[in-house]
């Protein structure tokens, strides 16, 4: 039985990473989606097609990293709220992750927050470095969270201070 | 307490009013329920228990349960979650059956002074099911009243601020708030939507009786589409009437239509998509999620969904359940206790939550009181939810011209509520004034949509349930 069945989140073997070639040409898209589930806006929100669903509207979704140019369309346009920014190409020691945030109030541009992996585990600070939100986005802004880069594939929300 | 901000609501909140409640001033606004007022204003306890006198609060929040009468302005038995507050209301608990100051004699409604409503097409609910059977009724020619029971139009809809699945086709990707929307703007001029109007009974064939203004009304329909959705079930448990344990419905409603804090802290009982849904939305509205209990080994909500709750530090208890709530007059916390492999409860595990919400996501079952009435051949399928309608393969059930859809025809979602929505509304609509090459197509296209749909694992149970509804009809 794969763990996620009864624990809810996946494990980082349950998820498709990009090499670490793809990750040193700038940003990517990671989707951790990985259900049978009838879905599929995440085809249809990629305007370079980076992202397919093959057959049945039940298989899950393959992306093509090298189609993909990081441009984070896709990550507010989950409904399942399950694809991720990654940009190893941020700093010399750290990367971004962008992520989907509905929540209030947003966080500012440089607040330092406490992050958290899949599980909701305390894993460090990071820093806010932006907070995408256009009215096309439809009410899921996307925060840019700085990490240290070994973090990248492990953080996956965060924590404010002030509350 | 009412929310002032919300990350995808805005609360356009009516003029101020006040309505006393046992004689005490509530201040509330304009286009609040009753039952949502009162909760805003702390108060909790609608009415007593017969028997006991244990005080009761609301449960389901769409005037399915009843846990909510109260004696407004003098009439007892008001659903106060389907009554808006007004100003100068007098809100009384209730206490007993209740008792009528001015009897209504057997002359108050002449029945041949009984308004009569006429139409092609007669439409019981305006949820999704309902709301697609009338656009697709409507665009072949046919004359539609819709009936909804609740002030406002979409069903379970309005209270869905996620964006949903399924495809594209479908509205997926889209609010459900914002998909009752889109289905109402696609409605055509010969529909009519009349809301506050319950359908109370099925008589004659092809007649309902509906109450509008307080009056009761005929309808006399040539096809009537029953799409009157589902209730939550309850769950067996020590003090599980205790003010304070509420169905995920209910607690949407609260939250999401009218913006008011269904408590503090809450613990979310079943792991399915709703319950994981809505632990997540009331996050979002600043209720603190204690944790999700789940009896079953596995959790059943999507892994998207149960994933997004977890990053943000929500446990999700896999074979655990329940045991008691308690609190005086309402919820203070919950004991839970873990199971072992034979669902037995392992004495020693048990731990105390704190918790002044209790919501339960334990299943639905569809509302099927009018078939029951109408007569039709009903079937109990576990996988549909329960007792349903026999129905052919166009939702038309064994009483000629009365048609079932969504989640009273079997539990599912929204999508394939729509779907046979649409079915039932083209066949109808054939019926009654001919078929054409662009129907057929429709139709057809309609069914496969259908069946693409239900192909995934999780379509596996209600693939079952047909099967087993389709061996139930070839019976007949
Ligand atoms: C928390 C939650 C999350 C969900 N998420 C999704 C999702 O992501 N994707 C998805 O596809 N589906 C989802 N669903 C399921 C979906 O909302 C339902 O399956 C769908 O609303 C069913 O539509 P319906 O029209 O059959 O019933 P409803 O939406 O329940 O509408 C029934 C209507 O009938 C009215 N009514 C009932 N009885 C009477 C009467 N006697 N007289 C007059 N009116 C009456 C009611 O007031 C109501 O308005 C979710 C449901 C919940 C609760
Ligand atoms: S980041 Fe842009 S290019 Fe990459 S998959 Fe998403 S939408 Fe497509
Ligand atoms: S839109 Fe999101 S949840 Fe739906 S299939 Fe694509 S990645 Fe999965
Ligand atoms: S009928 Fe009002 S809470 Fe159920």
């Amino acid at each position: 039985m794969s763990s996620y069945l009864n624990q809810g989140y996946l494990d980082i073997e349950d998820i498709t990473v990009p090499t670490e070639e793809r990750f040193a040409k700038g940003a990517v898209a990671v989707i951790e989606c990985v259900q049978n589930i009838p879905c599929n806006p995440c085809t249809d929100a990629c305007p370079r097609k980076a992202i397919t669903i093959e057959g049945s509207i039940n298989n899950i979704p393959n992306i093509d990293f090298d189609l993909c140019n990081g441009c984070g369309i896709c990550v507010a346009q989950c409904p399942g709220l399950a694809i991720f920014l990654i940009d190893k190409t941020f700093g010399e020691e750290t990367a971004t992750i962008g992520m989907p945030y509905e929540f209030l109030p947003l966080p500012e541009k440089g607040e330092e927050v406490t992050l958290l992996d899949r599980a909701g585990n305390e894993c460090g600070r990071g820093r806010v470095t932006n907070v995408r939100n256009t009215k096309a986005m439809d009410r899921t802004p996307v925060v840019f969270l700085e990490v240290d880069k070994d973090a990248a594939m492990r953080v996956r929300f965060f924590r404010r201070d002030s509350k | 307490m009412r929310l002032d901000q919300h990350p995808i609501l805005s609360f356009d909140r009516g003029k101020p009013i006040t309505f006393t409640f046992d004689g005490k001033p509530v201040n509330a606004n304009e286009g609040e329920s009753i039952a949502a007022a009162l909760h805003a204003a702390g108060y909790k306890t609608l009415s007593h228990s017969l028997k006991l006198g244990r005080p009761r609060g609301f449960f389901c929040a769409i005037g399915k349960c009843s846990s909510c009468m109260m004696q407004v302005n003098g009439i007892p038995n008001v659903k106060t979650c389907m009554v808006l507050a007004e100003e100068g209301m007098d809100v009384r608990t209730q206490h007993g059956w209740g008792e009528l100051k001015n009897k209504p004699s057997s002359r108050t409604y002449p029945r041949r002074e009984m308004p009569l409503l006429e139409t092609d097409v007669a439409v019981v609910g305006a949820g999704p099911a309902g709301l697609s059977a009338a656009i697709y009724a409507s665009k072949f020619g046919a004359k539609v009243l819709v009936f909804e029971e609740n002030t406002k139009v979409g069903g379970q809809l309005i209270k869905q601020t996620h964006m949903f699945f399924g495809s594209r086709d479908h509205h997926a990707g889209v609010r459900g708030i914002d998909i009752g929307d889109k289905l109402i703007s696609q409605l055509g001029d010969n529909v009519e939507i009349m809301t506050e109007t319950p359908v109370v009974g099925y008589y004659a064939p092809g007649e309902l009786a509906v109450i509008r203004d307080h009056r009761l009304h005929r309808v006399r329909a040539k096809k009537i589409i029953v799409a009157t959705g589902a209730s939550e079930n309850m769950l067996a448990l020590p003090n599980n009437d205790l003010p304070g344990v509420y169905g995920a419905g209910a607690v949407q409603t609260l939250m999401n239509v009218y913006g008011v804090l269904p408590g503090k802290r809450m613990l979310m009982v079943g792991a399915g998509n709703i319950g994981v849904i809505v632990a997540y939305q009331a996050l979002q509205a600043g209720v603190d999620v204690a944790a999700v209990v789940e009896a079953l080994p596995v959790i059943g909500a999507y892994q998207v969904h149960a994933s997004k709750l977890r990053r943000c530090g929500v446990p999700i208890l896999t074979r655990h359940t329940i045991q008691t709530t308690w609190g005086d007059g309402q919820v203070e916390g919950a004991t839970i206790v873990r199971l072992d492999d034979n669902w037995r409860q392992i004495p020693g595990t048990e731990q105390d939550i704190a918790c002044d919400t209790i919501c339960l996501s334990v299943g639905l079952k569809p509302t099927v009181e009018i078939f029951f009435q109408a007569g039709c051949s009903m079937a109990k399928i576990p996988e549909l939810g329960g007792d349903i309608p026999i129905r052919n393969e166009f939702m038309e059930t064994s009483v000629e011209g009365l048609y079932v859809a969504g989640d009273a025809s079997s539990i599912e979602e929204a999508s394939s509520a729509m779907l046979e929505g649409r079915l039932a509304g083209l066949d109808a609509v054939e019926k009654l004034k001919g078929s054409s090459d662009e129907l057929q197509e429709l139709k057809n296209h309609v069914k496969e949509s259908l069946d693409e749909l239900r192909a995934g694992p999780f379509g596996e149970k209600i693939r079952q349930g047909e099967k087993k509804l389709q061996e139930e009809a070839s019976r007949l």
